[in-house]
Parts: structure tokens; sequence; C-alpha cells
């Protein structure tokens, strides 16, 4: 039946031919009513998508009088140099805060998390499958919902080991570590199932120790998901404002984001370029590694959900 | 390795355990001992592996979202806040410490600043009673006060220098004015007595405690109308006229915060509207999102379209910048007075965006239009590249217009990937706290209502406020009841959307 086109067959196969090629010769007309409106809806986008952007990098460069109208209408570098002078907002301290907190919780959630999704994907044990229920259902609930039970706890504990109370960076951290297992184990475990088993079992008929195992076979496997996992937890929790605004209460032991915040809560208009700086500078790192890691979020984002 | 860490672990959990006991914190002291013992025989026995590798983070996520949880629900049924965060005893002490006051209809005598034969700080009070007797005596801050026998007196009768004591060089005054000013001599040696005190170091004022314990009857008494005010088992000692002193003390109050959430018209009113609008905000928030970020996927899903890539890094970049900065340059882009928005693009109107109740709703869904469009675009981009080529070009054979290829077979299928994700991003602005504070801080402010909450709050953002809000008490119970109902509405949502999706059964 297949070999040979039918005679209408072949017909309809030129006239499409043809109309194809007609296509190609198109008129100005033509091109905007095919690709032109795409351009223009594509423009618009980008405008409304950068404009907020483009705005806060010309005021960190703004007179502080001139910022408000046209975009880079004056150039100064003076806010950046004001940002790291300011003794009553010391940004450089929240910067090294951030950079610590964020990057000490970070690795630590991926430990633990890789930790347990190993146990979960390689060993057998009654009440796994429960476990894992128990670990998306914690998941579905923010810890931002209990802050007050979270505050209340601190301060209890502060009235024993003031150094894990409120106000203590080591308190915080442990916060961000107890939302670990919730955040990423589940995810973890995917990757792990994916690691043939075959591998461990050869290497444990040689000898190996679990341990062994699990920091010389899986971790090293895992390694670069586990480096964007931890990459993805640094920027979630750079960008946390709550918890840190309920925890941090001095000064100099803010992060960025709630730091930031003391320029703009007060009256605007006064500190607004100096605060355009700290931000150009607070976004630029989140925002590269962003992008670096632009594939990994998209697939992550959709990896349970679109199979292809 | 593991039993010097094991070791240095246990070693800490064992000297906090002392201080723990030393504070006669006993029940602080048993969970830490038996979270102690439990590491340790976890990871001495031999065997028991599963619980090796998941005792780390388990511990982490039982305390601070766990246990958390359960405190939550606790603090619900007690009255916890700023008038009410201690126990009893502490309650009673400052109010006793606190509760000092003038007490109105007592002389006020002269006072001279003096200094001893050593140089110490010294007061000398002239003090007449209304026979027009007159007697000088002399204390140090803190002790009673002592007849002495005066030297010096000035032109109005005041007693500037007695025997042993010298008056201070006013310079010498000012310098220790803190010091002066807080001085407490007391007339007589019963600590509960009255006191004089100078706010001026040249007059004495008696003072006297407000406030007198009967640790018998266990009530208040207060000295200037004799108002005895009982515990009212609500943790406040109230009087009879239903009048409470401050601080109280914290207890359990039962269902007392959920009923004054659903029958004190000044709260229930509040939170019925923030409830509607953070349902509102939510559900908006996905469909505007979704539509833009479908219609944009659906446009540049097509490889032949010259700087398509840039066209996509540029619409990425609201999603990579961190999202608590573009709450702030948005609310820079909407001020008022100053902002770009109201200056250039509406040719210098003073528009209210942020302060208008109707206004800054619309103004909270376009800067979360803006941060949440490019999500959906890459997520419905990745969902609509995932359709098999063959099913749309059968399609088109079949002579199905585009409209039909889209409302048809795109849609649909895409829905099926999508839409788990449009649950968690319903359920991740439900409770997306950092734009609605950090944009308006949920203002503008709502003042019919009896708690700190605004026009444009949402449920998790109007709880932040009840308890953290600088100015007005924190009501942590109360907060903890809404985060409670919180609680319930996620589960809610959650449990549904688990029966919908096939999650569950990648865990089998």
């Amino acid at each position: 039946m297949d070999k040979e086109l039918s005679k209408d067959e072949l017909k309809a196969y030129k006239e499409a031919k043809a109309q194809l090629s007609n296509e190609r010769k198109t008129t100005f007309g033509g091109w905007l009513r095919k690709k032109g409106w795409k351009h223009l809806v594509g423009w618009v986008m980008v405008v409304y998508s950068i404009f907020p952007i483009v705005y806060v990098i010309s005021g960190s460069f703004a007179n502080a009088d001139q910022f408000t109208s046209t975009l880079f209408s004056s150039f100064t570098t003076d806010n950046y140099v004001d940002l790291f002078n300011d003794p009553y907002r010391p940004f450089a301290n929240w910067f090294v805060n951030t950079l610590f907190i964020s990057g000490t919780a970070a690795i630590g959630s991926v430990f633990l998390s890789a930790l347990a999704a190993y146990a979960f994907s390689r060993l057998r044990f009654t009440g796994r499958r429960a476990g894992l229920l128990t670990l998306i259902l914690v998941q579905m609930f923010p810890q931002l919902l209990a802050l007050v039970a979270i505050y209340a706890l601190l301060v209890n504990i502060g009235n024993v080991f003031p150094f894990l109370g409120i106000g203590s960076q080591l308190a915080l951290i442990m916060v961000y570590l107890g939302g670990a297992l919730g955040a990423n184990t589940y995810l973890m475990y995917g990757f792990f199932n994916t690691i043939p088993k075959e591998l461990d079992e050869a290497a444990k008929i040689d000898g190996a120790t679990h341990t062994q195992i699990f920091y010389g076979i899986i971790l090293r496997l895992a390694a670069p998901i586990l480096a964007v996992i931890g990459l993805l937890a640094f920027i979630g929790t750079s960008s946390d404002f709550v918890l840190a605004n309920i925890i941090l209460t001095k000064p100099e032991s803010k992060t960025l984001a709630v730091g930031l915040y003391m320029y703009v809560s007060d009256q605007f208009g006064q500190r607004w370029t100096i605060f355009a700086a700290g931000a150009v500078l607070a976004a630029v790192p989140i925002v590269a590694l962003f992008l670096y890691l632009q594939k990994y979020i998209v697939s992550g984002l959709t990896g349970g959900a679109v199979k292809g | 390795m593991k039993i010097v860490l094991l070791g240095l672990m246990t070693a800490a959990m064992v000297f906090a355990i002392m201080v723990l006991i030393g504070n006669e914190d006993y029940l602080f002291a048993a969970v830490v001992t038996a979270v102690t013992l439990l590491v340790n025989w976890v990871y001495l026995r031999r065997g028991k592996l599963p619980a090796k590798y998941l005792a780390p983070g388990l511990i982490f996520m039982a305390i601070f979202q766990v246990y958390v949880v359960g405190y939550s629900a606790y603090i619900a049924f007690t009255n916890y806040g700023t008038m009410h965060n201690s126990d009893k005893d502490d309650a009673i002490n400052a109010m006793l410490l606190n509760g000092q006051t003038r007490i109105d209809g007592e002389p006020i005598y002269p006072l001279t600043v003096v200094t001893d034969e050593a140089g110490e700080l010294n007061f000398l009070v002239t003090i007449s009673d209304d026979s027009g007797a007159t007697q000088v005596k002399v204390a140090a801050n803190g002790e009673v006060l002592q007849q002495v026998t005066p030297t010096e007196f000035n032109s109005l009768g005041k007693a500037t220098a007695a025997e042993g004591y010298t008056e201070m060089p006013f310079r010498r005054i000012a310098a220790i004015q803190e010091e002066v000013v807080r001085a407490k001599l007391y007339l007589s040696d019963d600590p509960d007595s009255y006191f004089l005190m100078t706010p001026d170091a040249s007059q004495a004022v008696v003072f006297g405690p407000r406030l007198d314990y009967d640790p018998v009857a266990d009530t208040m008494t207060r000295v200037e109308d004799g108002t005895v005010f009982f515990d009212s088992g609500e943790g406040t000692y109230r009087s009879a006229a239903g009048e409470d002193l401050a601080p109280g003390w914290r207890v359990e109050v039962g269902l007392l915060n959920f009923e004054r959430a659903i029958t004190d018209p000044g709260i229930r009113g509040p939170l019925l509207r923030v409830t509607i609008w953070t349902f509102t905000f939510a559900i908006l928030s996905v469909i505007t999102t979704f539509i833009l970020g479908l219609g944009l996927a659906l446009l540049f899903n097509d490889a032949k379209l010259r700087g398509q890539r840039w066209y996509r890094v540029a619409m990425v970049l609201p999603y990579a910048f961190p999202g608590f900065l573009s709450a702030f340059v948005w609310r820079a882009l909407y001020n008022k007075d100053y902002g770009f928005i109201n200056v250039v693009l509406f040719g210098g109107a003073e528009i209210p965006w942020l302060t208008d109740e109707f206004l800054v709703k619309i103004a909270i869904l376009l800067v979360n239009l803006w941060l949440g469009f490019p999500y959906m675009f890459l997520i419905t981009t990745g969902a609509l590249q995932s359709i098999p080529a063959d099913l749309m070009e059968s399609a088109r054979i079949d002579g199905a217009s585009a409209w039909q290829q889209l409302r048809l077979i795109k849609l649909p299928l895409l829905l099926v990937s999508v839409a788990p994700l449009l649950i968690t991003s319903f359920a991740f602005n439900f409770n997306n706290f950092s734009l609605i504070y950090l944009l308006s801080g949920g203002g503008p402010k709502d003042f019919d209502a009896d708690i700190n909450v605004g026009h444009s709050d949402i449920l998790i953002s109007m709880v932040y406020k009840i308890a953290f809000s600088t100015g007005e008490g924190r009501d942590f119970g109360l907060a903890s009841a809404f985060s409670i109902l919180i609680f319930f509405i996620v589960g809610t949502i959650s449990y549904f959307s688990f029966r919908r999706t096939k999650t569950l059964e990648d865990v089998n």
C-alpha cells in the first residue's frame, strides 16, 4: 500500500510544496503577521521583565537627589562607598553573615539529607515507607507556619544557653537544618535510586563497609547533583526574611535580607540610592548562580511532573 | 572518628545537663539526657544501620519542624504574650518592683546632696511635721534615714550641712546625676515601707509600693484606694470591677483564643476578610501567572524565532532576582510621591498604590505576576516540548485549527503534567509572607479591627504581626491559634492534591 503515492496524494504534496515556497517570499506585512508580532511581544516582555532590575542598577549609580524620573541621569559611585561606611548598617557584615549562615545551612542540610536519602534508597527497614510518606507530608508545611513556637522555643533555650537563643546565628542555622530533611530528602532519594545497586553490591563483595559505599560511591557519583541541591538551598536560605528577622536581633549579626529591610522600611527617598547599591551587590551572586544552574532548576522543577 | 565525634557531642550534652540541673530545669534536662542516651545507643551498638543514617536529620527535624508544630498548638491554648510571658512568681515580683509610685498627698521635703567624711554620696533631708518641729536626717542610697545634728541652714530653712556631712558642689552632682536620681532613702526598716527619692537633687518626694501582696489570701491590694485584686484564673489579678493588673502570667486558657476568633467581632471580621483575600490572592496569582506564562510559552516555543534564547534569558531574570529584593524594588517603584510609576508613567499623579485598600491588592497581584510568570513560562515550555510531535502532526493532518489544537490537545496534555505544580504554586502563594510583608507591610492598617491587621494582609503575615509587631502588644496565643487554622487549610489542600496526584504510588 505505502510503496507509492497515489495521484491525489502526489497532487496534494505538490500544492503544499508550492505554498511553502510562496511563503518564503514574504512581504513586510506578511512577516509582521507571521513573526514580527512575536518579536513585538518579546520586546514588551523584555522591557517588563528587566525594567525593575535596570531601575535598581540605575539608582545605585545615581546622585541621591535625582534618581526618580530618568534612568542613568547621573553617575557616581558614592552610594557604594557610603554603603560600606555606615556603622549602624554594617553591610559588609551582613554579606559575610549571609554567606556564613546560608553556606553552613546549605552544606549541613545536603549532608543530613544525603544520609537519610541513602538509608531510604539502599537499606530496607520497617517504617521505611511510613518514613517517606512522613517526609512528603512534612514538606507540605513550611516552617514559617510555626514561627511563634520557634521563637518561643529559642527564648526558652536562650534562658539557659544564651549562645543558642534568640540573637544567635547558630540557632538560626539549626532552625534551617530542621527544615533540611523535609526539603531535600525526597528529591535526593530519587537521584540515589538511579545509581545502579550493582555498584554497591560489587563493592560489598570486595569488602567495602557501608560507610565506604556511602562516601566512596554514592556521594561521589551524586556529587554534581548534590552540589546543585546545595546551591539551590543556599539561594533559598539567603532569601529567607521571616525566620532571620525574628531570630537575629543585633545589627551586626543580621543577614542581607533583614539588613536591607532597614533601609527600605524607614522613610523612602533619603537612602534609596544606597539601598540600590546594596541590592545590586546582594543580587549579583544569586542571579549569576541562578542563571548558571538554570537547566538544573528547570529539570528539578518539572522532573516529577513532566516525564516526556 | 566516629568515637571522637560521639565523645565530643556527649561531653557537650553532659555539660548542658549539668547546667540545666543547676538551674533546676529538670524537664529540659530529662529531654536532653534522653536524646544523648538515644544517640549513643544508636551509634554504639552494632547493626541498626538505617537509624545511624537517619538520626542526625531526624533529630533536627523532630525539634524544629515537628515539635514546634505541637508547641504551636499548645501555645494556642495559652495566653502567652507581652503581658503574659512568664510564670506567676515572676509576675508578682515584677508587679511589686515596678509598682512603686509617688504617694499623693504626702509632703515634699527639702533635700541637700552631701558627702560624708569618706567622700561618699549621702542625702540630707529636712523633715518638718505639722506642728512645725523640724528633724534633720541623713542616709545613703538604700539605707534608712538617721537623725543628725544640722550645722547650716539656708534662707528657706533647709539644712545644707550637718556634723560630718558637707554639701556637694553642684558640678559634682551634675556628673553623678543618674546615681542621685535613682537613690532610695527608706523611712523605716520595713522593706515594704515608704521611701524618698529626689528627682531634682533639691527636693525629696515620698514613694511607696503601689500594691501590697498578701501571700496567704493570694490577693493584691492597691495602696492608694484599697481595691483588692484576686487571681482571676486567667493569668491576672483582677478587681471586682473587672480591672486587670499588669503584668499577668502565662496560663492555659483552653479554647479562649479560638473563641475570641469566632465570637469577637473586632477579630472575626478581619479574620474572615483576611482569609478571603488570602484565597483570592493565591488563586488569582496562580491564574494570572499561568495564563501569561502559557501564552509566552506557546509564542516562544518556536525554534525558528530569531533571538528566542535572549528573550528567554530576559524573561527568566525576574525569577532569578532574589525575591526579597524584588519586593523592595517594587515598593520603591510604587511609592506615592517619588515612585517611578507615579512620577513618569502617570505624569506626576499621586496614586496611593500601597496605601489604598483596593489599589494595594492590584499592586500586589501585578508584582506577583512579574515574580511568577517566568516560573510558569519555564514549566509550560517544558511541558509543551514533551508533547509528542507526531500527535500534533496528526491533528494538523486531520484538519484541526490552531485553536482546536490548543484547546483539545495541548491544554489537556499540559494540564495533566502541570496541575500538581499549580497546586504547589497555590500553596506557596497561600503563605507568601515575604511578598506581602516586604511590599506593603500588609497595609493600609485596618483601624476598625481589634488586632494589628491591614487590608492587604494574608493569614501568615497577620500571624506574624500579631505575634511580633513592635509597638503593639504581642499576643502569641492568638497568633498560634491562627497558625493552627492555616495548618488545617494547608493540610486540607495537600490532602486533596495528594489524592489526585500519583506521588503516593511512586512510594509504593
